[in-house]
């Protein structure tokens, strides 16, 4: 985390399939994003948003390119770490379209779970879920389930999931998607708010218009290559 | 580390809780077939054991009593009597037939038997034992039968004086104890229209009813007639005498085989109910599988149930043993309950049996290690699947 590198992605091809049934999903791909950055990833519904979030979250493997996260280098035309599963543990937060929180525990636990995967105890593991809980405001539902929450609240116990292991990077597949404009900009608030806290570097894949001017920097996806926009984010700062 | 398999249990506990029932009731079943094989060997141990004999005499060639049917004369034992190393010798007969018991027939073993000796039942729970030598009898609780009840056999009322428990014949009739004059004579009179028939035959045979010798005809019915049988002489041998040795040597000088009572309870077990208990083995063969496949259904639909989660799971670095043991872990639960359920409701639907089932602590060990088995076995369908899912499920489209 002290790193200077929050995501650095090199020249990352993705193909699918083989022959004359191939698709080149990533072509040549680059992209950089600082610790403490909220970056955008827009482009339209085919143009390979999700693949580049599949590579990144190592569940997936590039076809040529190289990687960094959090300084380390994990793919330089084939994978550097030994256990992706445990680099996914620690390393990267997930935050998915819909929160996809285990049905059977708890608010507390669903966070708690990620600590506790990792080897911490139970106890620490749930002073940590809480922590997080309080800071994205919804300590008060602890101990509900995750049926028993909102739209709203589900998406922040899913983001307090992904910040639990204070991962140095956040990969977020349109986290506003089922939320109405308010609470999709009170998600990226927090977003852009955790990110300055604990120097997480952000991906933030939407179609969300609403949010799109929000980004400080966005990055724009067509066909597999991508572009750079900068944008002014003023929008949230105006919101915060 | 939470355990992941109780929480998703305590979630979904009345799913569980409904089919860990059904897979008990069926467990249960399973336990109470075990347990009528068992109160099989254990009714044919109590009736050689309450019989007090130690030899069975029977039929040359034959495995009689029980197995087969065998018929010795009713004099023989009076031979036995002076046999070396026999204290005591008494007919029996045996012959399941209908006896009236008031408006109702009950099917039963009539037991002709010599009060005072072997073959008389030991154990009473109610009443005393046959005094008169007529038209007494001891009767078994497991038709119902009580002190002072009526019971007809044939022409002729019985009054039950004691009454027995778990002394039944292999196929679980109810046994009744009378006199072994009576029983004969239930056994003679069934021939009795045989008799008359065998009569005119005899008397229109010119070979046997030659007028130049009078007296012979009369000599030939009486010597048809007066031959009664028996079917075995239970034998108590005198102590300082192995039964083993006694019964070789009256199977060298009598025309008679002689069982020991371990003979006997083999012949028993291995022979006369071995076709019940294959036919049992086949319902727990049966069972077992309808088990495994119940407890296979329902983990692999509640793995299905959840697949995107356990795509979560394995996206966010749970190890696939981790999502292995949370499925096992469900289906022995499953196994648990149902065990628990099946020991339950065998232990209160058994006595309702019209035989005697035995649950034997011992079977129940092996019952729960094998529905234990049976889960772990129907659980790989489920974690085959489990396994098989991508963790970048979890991401979507
Ligand atoms: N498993 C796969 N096998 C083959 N081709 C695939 C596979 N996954 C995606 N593709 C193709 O790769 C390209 C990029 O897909 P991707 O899912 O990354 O698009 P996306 O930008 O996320 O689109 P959307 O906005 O609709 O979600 C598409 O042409 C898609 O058809
Ligand atoms: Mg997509």
């Amino acid at each position: 985390m002290t790193s200077d590198v929050g995501i650095r992605i090199e020249g990352l091809s993705k193909r699918y399939g083989e022959g004359s049934t191939a698709v080149d999903a990533l072509k040549d791909v680059n992209m950089s994003v600082a610790p403490g950055e909220v970056v955008g990833l827009i482009g339209p519904s085919g143009s390979g948003k999700t693949t580049l979030l599949k590579c990144l979250g190592a569940v997936i493997e590039p076809t040529r390119g190289r990687m960094t996260l959090g300084g380390q280098v994990i793919y330089d035309g084939g994978w550097k770490i030994a256990d992706l599963r445990v680099l996914r543990r620690d390393r990267i937060g997930f935050i998915f379209q819909a929160p996809y929180l285990i049905p059977f525990l708890d608010a507390t636990d669903n966070v708690a779970l990620l600590p506790m995967l990792s080897g911490q105890s139970n106890a620490a593991a749930r002073a940590r879920a809480r922590e997080l809980l309080e800071a994205l405001d919804v300590a008060h539902r602890a101990k509900a389930l995750p049926a028993e929450l909102s739209g709203g609240e589900q998406q922040r116990v899913s983001i307090a999931r992904a910040l639990a292991n204070r991962p140095p990077v956040i990969l977020a597949d349109e986290p506003t998607a089922p939320l109405d404009s308010e609470r999709g900009l009170a998600v990226m608030r927090i977003l852009d708010q955790l990110a300055s806290q604990y120097a997480t570097a952000i991906i933030v894949v939407t179609h969300d218009e609403k949010i799109i001017p929000t980004f400080k920097r966005t990055y724009h996806i067509r066909d597999g290559r991508t572009v750079e926009e900068v944008g002014d984010g003023r929008s949230l700062v105006g919101a915060s | 580390m939470i355990s992941l398999a109780g929480r998703d249990i305590l979630h979904s506990w009345s799913k569980f809780a409904l089919t860990g029932l059904g897979l008990g009731l069926l467990i249960g079943v399973t336990f109470t077939m075990a347990g009528v094989y068992r109160g099989m060997v254990d009714d044919a141990k109590v009736l050689l054991n309450n019989s007090g004999a130690d030899l069975w005499v029977v039929q040359k060639d034959t495995l009689g009593p029980y197995a087969e049917p065998s018929s010795v004369h009713d004099d023989i034992y009076r031979g036995l009597l002076g046999f070396p190393g026999i204290a005591q010798a008494a007919n029996v007969t045996y012959l399941t037939m209908q006896v009236r018991r008031g408006e109702r027939d009950v099917r039963a073993m009539v037991v002709g038997f010599v009060p005072g000796g072997p073959g008389e039942p030991r154990y009473l729970i109610a009443g005393r034992r046959v005094t008169r030598s007529h038209y007494e009898a001891v009767a078994d609780l497991s038709a119902g039968f009580a002190v002072g009840d009526r019971i007809r056999i044939r022409r002729h009322e019985y009054t039950v004086v004691g009454v027995t428990r778990r002394m039944v014949s292999s196929g679980g009739d109810p046994m009744v104890f009378i006199p072994l004059k009576d029983a004969q004579e239930a056994q003679f009179l069934k021939d009795n229209d045989a008799i008359v028939n065998e009569r005119a035959r005899t008397a229109n045979n010119p070979a046997l009813n030659r007028p130049g010798v009078p007296g012979l005809l009369g000599a030939i019915e009486a010597s048809q007639t007066s031959g009664r049988t028996v079917n075995a002489v239970l034998v108590r041998v005198a102590s300082g005498h192995s039964p083993d040795r006694v019964a070789a040597e009256l199977r060298r000088w009598k025309h008679v085989q002689a069982f020991t009572r371990a003979q006997m309870e083999d012949i028993l077990v291995a022979k006369l109910i071995a076709t019940a208990s294959r036919q049992i083995g086949m319902f727990l063969v049966i069972l077992t599988i309808v088990s495994a496949a119940i407890v296979a259904f329902i983990i692999y639909t509640m793995t299905l149930g959840k697949i995107r989660e356990i795509a979560v799971l394995k996206l966010i670095g749970t190890h696939n043993s981790t999502i292995a043991s949370m499925i096992l872990q469900q289906a022995l639960g499953l196994g648990v309950i149902g065990f628990v359920v099946g020991k339950i409701a065998a232990t209160i639907w058994g006595p309702a049996f019209p035989r005697y089932v035995l649950l034997e602590p011992w079977d129940a060990v092996i019952g729960f290690v094998l529905v234990m088995l049976v889960c772990v076995l129907a659980s790989t369908l489920a974690i085959r699947a489990a396994l098989r899912v991508d963790p970048a499920a979890a991401i979507g489209g």
